[in-house]
């Protein structure tokens, strides 16, 4: 119902979900680029790749930073762990909830009993 | 933390366990120790629901709480956020008694579906709650590349309610 961590799920794995991003990471992982370079070198318009880069930013992935007219590309710090790190707040989350979900059914199951003695079912 | 023995004392706490199945699944499974009945009755009762979907520790957040439970049925919840108010709903897709509850999740772009089921044995529910996220068509549709305006919403739901639980 409340999809608290949807956005970085999303994130981050739609950004891992195609080859050319994939492609860009790996490059990136041996040195930082700008953009024209990996377009150039993944034989794509500036556009297009502008469209990858910023959804590997937006996962995390990769960070950017613009020096006069070129903008460069590197891997992001939060990368990966940042996404488990997100699972494990999201777990949390649910493991909270459930806490006060048994509260609830425990009330529910004393209620019962009284009901019961009172009369069976 | 070690991993205890499960002792014949049955802990109080169950373990919450998460995994992601697949790029755009994200399974949340718990044990409860209740049959089935009732805790399906805290899922589908307003009155009840609300008292543990948003924990304490998280903050007094849920200002209203609507459920309609029945096939096509709707629910809604409001949340305080900051300054404002942001709201979650959606569709019940079936509703098994006892065993199946399916709806939807209309706040963002592209649908989110949720499943859970009760599956009792031994007096214990075990609950299976199912996310299936939109495909990254869905999502892409409409805005090129950038998450939508109620994703990125919730995003910060979460961190402020995060926050308040956690040493910054």
């Amino acid at each position: 119902m409340v999809q608290y961590c949807q956005t970085h799920f999303d994130a981050s794995f739609g950004a891992l979900s195609d080859a050319t991003r994939r492609g860009v990471l790996e490059q990136l992982g041996r040195a930082d680029a700008s953009i024209t370079a990996l377009a150039e070198r993944f034989h794509m318009t500036l556009t297009g790749m502008k469209k990858h880069v910023g959804v590997l930013e937006q996962a995390g992935l990769v960070s950017t930073e613009k020096v006069g007219r070129v903008r460069t590309c590197k891997l992001g710090g939060r990368g990966l762990e940042q996404e488990a790190a997100w699972i494990e707040r999201y777990r949390q989350l649910w493991a909270a909830r459930f806490d006060e979900l048994d509260i609830v059914v425990e009330e529910l199951k004393r209620k019962e009993k009284a009901n019961g003695r009172k009369k069976r079912k | 933390m070690d991993v205890r023995r499960e002792s014949e004392a049955t802990p109080t706490k169950n373990r919450t366990e998460v995994e992601r199945r697949s790029e755009r699944e994200l399974v949340v499974t718990r044990t409860v120790n209740a049959p089935a009945r009732l805790v399906f009755e805290a899922w589908t009762k307003a009155e009840l629901f609300r008292r543990w979907w948003v924990p304490k520790s998280y903050g007094p957040n849920l200002l209203s709480c609507e459920m309609d439970v029945r096939v096509g049925g709707q629910y809604r919840l409001v949340f305080r956020h900051e300054d404002s108010t942001m709201e979650f709903f959606g569709t019940y897709l079936e509703v098994t008694p006892h065993s199946r509850l399916v709806w939807t999740n209309e706040e963002g772009d592209g649908q989110t579906v949720t499943t859970v089921t009760f599956d009792e044995t031994a007096g214990k529910t075990l609950l299976v709650v199912h996310d299936l996220y939109p495909s990254e068509e869905a999502l892409d549709s409409g805005s090129t590349g950038a998450m939508p305006e109620a994703l990125d919403q919730l995003d910060e739901l979460l961190a402020s309610l995060g926050s308040s639980s956690e040493t910054k």
